[in-house]
């Protein structure tokens, strides 16, 4: 027994001075394997008088016992060691930037197309849209500037012979619509009153300078029924313009003006704060021009197959691209046109700003990166 | 329309300032673009005396001054040539901003002596140009007063007139909507009859009375234009921005703006025979005071004399027989033209002038023997010389318009009932003959006014007046649940712009004009559609595909070193002139990398398979065939012939994707490869009705996929596309999926053969594939790619 003692320690001491796993397994083929010392050992015992095999074969059984624990705590110690040198190893700096990813842009143009819509959306307008290329009757004369009214000298026309196998005519010639008060006659010549539409679109005048380009944007928006009157007009803007400019109040104004297709006509100004820096919408004592609106003109209505004297309604007419300068502060309208990627980068919004009047119409999409 | 206040006030009486009358003209329809008031500047300049001047001890041509503002004494250092004892002018002392030099005035030391600020000179102050003396001013004039009370200054306000406000373009019109605001009263006018002092010897025939209603001609003789245009009439044209040029230009040009009355005058001397006014022979010459000649038409009204049209009625005067400065007999003519004639006439001939401006819109039928007196009293007081009889041809008479105003109506059509009676007031306050008949307001247009012709008009007569500001805001009555607004067609639109930001592009908005000269590479054969009027060489045509100005992007682009691009737009693209021929487009761009060189190696140049996918995207983001389209390896001539593709439903092309053709790069100047796409979002069908919401139920397999590979060999020209076809198609219920891991050529693969080696993912449905099922289905795949592609197995 004392032997067995000695054979404890002396293996015990081999295992837990084995430096790998496979140095290790040796130590365990030594001992427990089919030529073990313990194997062997016990192999042995049958060779012994009975009181002999019974002691030391329960003292083998313990040493086996305890040497197979050794064994296995060695194990598990040498394995974590192994696994912490290999993940030692594996350390990479994670200082090191991600992969390279490109975030999109949505042009403001478009943005400000999504707000407008999802603002009159709740108020129940439709969505129209029309040709870019108009004939005279839907861009002037449906709208009550025949040939020779002087507001067509107002608006920079660019003209298309309608036919070119014959000499340009300036009577039958089509034009590039010069605003999108054409399709209040396209939507009026498809639907029946009650009508509320907004019809946005590019729009084009010759004419270009530092505040003007040959192409830019309008929404128009036309409300006809039997009851509407200049109260609704107002009461519809003043909606917009404070949900737009998210504000909870905003001064305005409205100026006569004229529109050969509405009668009254008006300009809105809204409040604002000019300084040599910023245009803050909203406070201070100067007024900016924002829309121009009025009545509609019951020669419209006739022209667009309604009856002047059971209907009658509103109409106006804003700039998209305006908008977008003086709620996101861009100062110069050329540059939205000339694709210039930082320019995009900078006043674009990210893909996941999507506009809505429950998540707000702006800030929506997360960091721009 | 610009006026000066004096103007102004020469028909207003009133006693409002400035501002005022700028919020007034503002809130009844005259905006006000701009004030220029050079007083605004003046409040620290006052009024003072010197009392005493001495000689400079230092200097021969400076003064030392004591001026007194009569509260203080100040010492001033002066080098003006008119300083005296006793001359009161204006003062400016230490701190006052002088607006000639934008900056303030600092006490100084000239040669010695202390200057404690400055006695000013009209430049210094900004209310005129000379430099020469220190103003002085009446000897009792009170001393500390403002230098803007004592100062003859005219400020000048600049009115936007809308187009059917003809009479403001004339200052006594606005004078007169002033006064209708309660701002004043409106002066008479005081013109006095000439009497004539002999027969007019010129005689006057009008041939075209629907034109020409009302022709007058006076002959004046012996009139001097070389005398002096008086100050009072050069100053107020000088401020409007009107050149003083002789005293009968200055005249008609200054009663054009005060009466909004054109006129016209003849060198007497230069015409030859009599005058008739007659329609011009179609291609007729003329030519006008610009110096340009023109070809006329036969709808425009001539001014004739025995040698041909002289004056191009209503428009613009003629060259040859105008007045000079040594002229000395004039015919002058105030007369009436239709607003049609003159504006059809100076559309299509391309002349503005003031005349044109006023004609066309409207000018006050009754205003030509008027007009003419006023006219013929300033010559006389200014040129002298002797008038003859005025010569009418035509009457003054013509049919006013009449409206009728429903007293209800204010509360029906503006949402704000207005007193009958106040309407009337109202309206009678603009000049209008007012009445009251069967229920209505009856309203005749005073002769100024041509753009009554309803009753919606004498509404906005009657809210202008009230104020806007006045109508209440009443919220659009809408659903509380508002429904979802956008047609199918404007959501794809939406859809498609953010899910190709997603995959990383930048939206951008160009032109819808393109230049003929790139875009003829991209019009497969359709004809342009020029602009009549392109405002430039370079945007000339409606765009045949968005490309060209994609591709114009990306050159500028690399020009600023950015050469790394993803650029897309959403927008029309012209398939004919007529109105609807044109396409909703999705089109992008990609050249470079997709990103710049890093660590990672992540970095890799866009190639056509980016193109592709986008293309791929749009459909399926726009709800399209996405699973299903025929790919084609076809493509426009503007793609690169061996690297582009169309992707088609039937008939109808959705897309095409490609590498650009290096001649249209070549072209553009760009020295990069670049990508492109272009979907037809018209051609993608929308769904035909509301889509069932529900999903269809998910079946489970019990079964696990398993994956096989398998490789073959077929000739170079056959398409990855027919392999992948032949293979999906070999059992369509157990092969899920099919995919191109390898493609090899070379080696020792025979000339003309490559190696293609695919995936397939096999779906167990009833039970699990034994060895035989699976040695099966790959045998069929084998027999059914070889049948269709030649393809064997390698």
């Amino acid at each position: 027994m004392e032997n067995l003692e000695n054979l404890k320690s002396e293996i015990i001491e081999k295992i837990n001075t084995c430096k790998e796993l496979k140095e290790l397994d040796d130590v365990r083929v030594s001992v427990l394997g089919k030529k073990g010392q313990i194997t062997e050992m016990m192999r042995g015992l049958g060779a012994l008088p009975l009181e002999e095999k019974i002691a030391l074969g329960k003292g083998l059984n313990v040493l086996k016992t305890e040497v197979e624990t050794s064994l296995e705590n060695r194990k598990k110690i040498l394995e974590e060691q192994a696994l912490n040198a290999k993940l030692a190893q594996e350390k990479i700096d994670v200082t090191l930037p991600i992969r390279p990813e490109t975030q999109g842009r949505i042009h403001p143009v478009s943005k400000i197309y999504e707000e407008v819509t999802a603002i009159f959306g709740q108020m129940g307008f439709d969505v129209a849209n029309g040709p870019d290329i108009e004939d005279q009757f839907h861009n002037f004369n449906a709208l009550n500037m025949p040939a020779n009214h002087p507001a067509r000298q107002m608006q920079d026309t660019f003209y298309i012979n309608d036919n070119p196998q014959k000499p340009f005519d300036m009577d039958t010639a089509y034009v590039v619509r010069t605003h999108t008060s054409g399709m209040q006659i396209r939507t009026m010549e498809n639907k029946r009153p009650p009508i509320r539409i907004v019809a946005p679109g590019r729009t084009y005048r010759s004419d270009y300078d530092a505040t003007h380009t040959p192409m830019f944007h309008q929404i128009e928006g036309l409300v006809i029924d039997k009851n509407i009157t200049m109260a609704h007009l107002k009461g519809c803007l003043y909606d917009f313009m404070k949900a737009f400019f998210e504000l909870d109040e905003l001064p305005v104004r409205y100026r006569p003006s004229y529109f050969p297709f509405t009668e009254p006509s008006a300009e809105m100004d809204i409040g604002c704060l000019k300084t040599k820096t910023e245009l803050k919408v909203g406070a201070g004592t100067d007024w900016l021009e924002v829309l121009g609106c009025g009545m509609v003109h019951p020669n419209v209505l006739k022209a667009g197959g309604i009856n002047p004297d059971e209907y009658q309604g509103f109409a106006f007419g804003l700039g998209i691209d305006r908008l977008a300068m003086l709620k996101y502060g861009i100062p110069d309208l050329r540059t939205f046109f000339e694709s210039d990627v930082r320019w995009l980068k900078h006043y674009g919004f990210t893909p996941l700003d999507i506009s809505s009047m429950t998540g707000g119409l702006s800030n929506n999409g997360g960091l721009a990166r | 329309m610009k006026l000066t206040l004096s103007w102004l006030k020469e028909h207003l009486e009133t006693t409002a300032t400035l501002s005022e009358i700028c919020d007034t003209l503002t809130r009844i329809g005259l905006e006000v673009e701009e004030v220029t008031d050079p007083s605004a500047g003046l409040k620290d300049f006052v009024v003072a005396r010197i009392d005493s001047v001495e000689n400079h001890p230092d200097a021969d041509k400076l003064h030392v001054l004591c001026v007194n503002d009569g509260t203080d004494k100040y010492q001033v250092v002066c080098g003006a040539p008119n300083v005296r004892e006793g001359l009161i002018g204006i003062f400016a002392k230490e701190g006052t901003l002088i607006p000639l030099y934008n900056e303030r005035l600092k006490k100084t030391t000239i040669r010695g002596v202390e200057s404690c600020g400055m006695m000013c000179a009209v430049d210094e102050i900004g209310v005129g140009s000379s430099h020469d003396a220190i103003i002085e001013l009446p000897a009792d004039t009170p001393l500390g007063v403002s230098a803007a009370e004592v100062l003859d200054i005219d400020p000048v306000i600049e009115i936007s007139i809308t187009p059917n406000r003809a009479e403001c373009l004339g200052v006594r019109g606005i004078a007169r909507d002033l006064a209708a605001a309660g701002l004043g009263k409106l002066k008479p006018l005081n013109i006095s009859k000439t009497t004539g002092k002999f027969a007019n010897p010129i005689n006057i025939t009008v041939n075209c009375p629907a034109e020409c209603p009302t022709y007058t001609g006076r002959y004046i003789k012996g009139v001097n234009n070389h005398a002096e245009t008086p100050k009072w009439m050069k100053d107020r044209l000088n401020a409007i921005g009107i050149h003083s040029i002789s005293p009968l230009v200055d005249i008609t040009n200054y009663i054009n703006y005060d009466l909004a009355r054109p006129l016209h005058v003849f060198d007497a001397d230069k015409l030859s025979g009599n005058i008739t006014v007659r329609m011009a022979k179609s291609g007729e010459k003329f030519v006008a005071l610009n110096e340009k000649e023109y070809i006329l038409p036969d709808y425009a009204l001539g001014i004739c004399d025995d040698e041909g049209v002289q004056c191009l009625g209503g428009i613009m005067g003629g060259l040859e027989k105008g007045c000079s400065a040594d002229t000395t007999n004039v015919l002058l003519e105030c007369a009436l033209f239709k607003p049609e004639c003159i504006a059809k006439t100076g559309r299509h001939l391309q002349i503005d002038s003031d005349s044109r401006y006023r004609y066309e819109r409207w000018v006050d039928p009754k205003s030509n023997i008027s007009g003419s007196d006023y006219a013929t009293q300033l010559i006389l007081d200014i040129c002298g010389g002797e008038a003859s009889d005025l010569s009418i041809v035509g009457t003054e008479e013509y049919t006013p318009q009449t409206a009728y105003l429903r007293p209800e109506r204010l509360e029906t059509l503006i949402g704000m009932p207005v007193e009958k009676e106040k309407s009337m007031q109202i309206l009678q306050n603009l000049g209008f003959e007012v009445s009251f008949e069967n229920g209505k307001i009856k309203a005749v247009s005073p002769s100024w006014r041509g753009d009554i012709e309803g009753e919606h008009d004498l509404v906005e007569e009657v809210v202008r007046m009230i104020g806007l500001d006045e109508i209440p805001a009443v919220s659009l009555p809408h659903d509380q649940l508002p429904k979802p607004i956008l047609t199918a067609e404007q959501h794809n639109a939406v859809v498609v712009k953010h899910e190709l930001a997603l995959r990383g592009m930048y939206e951008t908005v160009t032109w819808s004009f393109a230049d003929s000269d790139i875009a003829q590479y991209f019009r497969q054969n359709r004809e342009a559609i020029l602009l009549h009027n392109p405002i430039v060489k370079e945007l000339n045509e409606m765009r045949p595909s968005i490309l060209p100005n994609l591709l114009t992007a990306v050159k500028n682009n690399i020009a600023r070193s950015y050469a790394n691009l993803a650029l897309f737009e959403v927008g029309p693209v012209f398939d004919g002139r007529n109105p609807t021929e044109q396409h909703m487009s999705a089109s992008g761009v990609r050249c470079g990398q997709t990103a710049k060189k890093d660590w990672s190696g992540a970095a890799r140049a866009y190639d056509v398979f980016d193109a592709k996918a986008d293309a791929l995207a749009v459909i399926a983001a726009a709800n399209g065939p996405y699973e299903n389209p025929q790919i084609t390896a076809d493509a426009p001539s503007y793609y690169h012939p061996g690297r582009s593709g169309t992707i088609r439903l039937g008939k109808n092309v959705l897309a095409y994707f490609g590498e650009i053709h290096p001649s249209v790069l070549k072209a553009l100047d760009i020295k990069m490869r670049v990508m492109a796409f272009e979907v037809n979002l018209n051609n993608i069908p929308l769904p035909r009705k509301a889509q069932e919401k529900a999903r269809k139920k998910l079946e489970l397999s019990a079964f696990q996929p398993m994956d096989k590979d398998l490789a073959f060999v077929v000739d170079k020209d056959v398409t990855a596309a027919a392999i992948m076809a032949a293979a999906k198609n070999a059992d369509r219920s157990h092969i899920t999926d099919v995919r191109i891991f390898d493609i090899f050529e070379g080696g020792n693969l025979p000339e003309g053969k490559k190696s293609v080696a695919i995936s397939l993912t096999f779906q167990p449905i009833e039970q699990t594939f034994t060895d035989k099922d699976i040695e099966n289905l790959m045998n069929k795949i084998i027999v059914e790619v070889g049948k269709k592609t030649g393809g064997e197995l390698r």
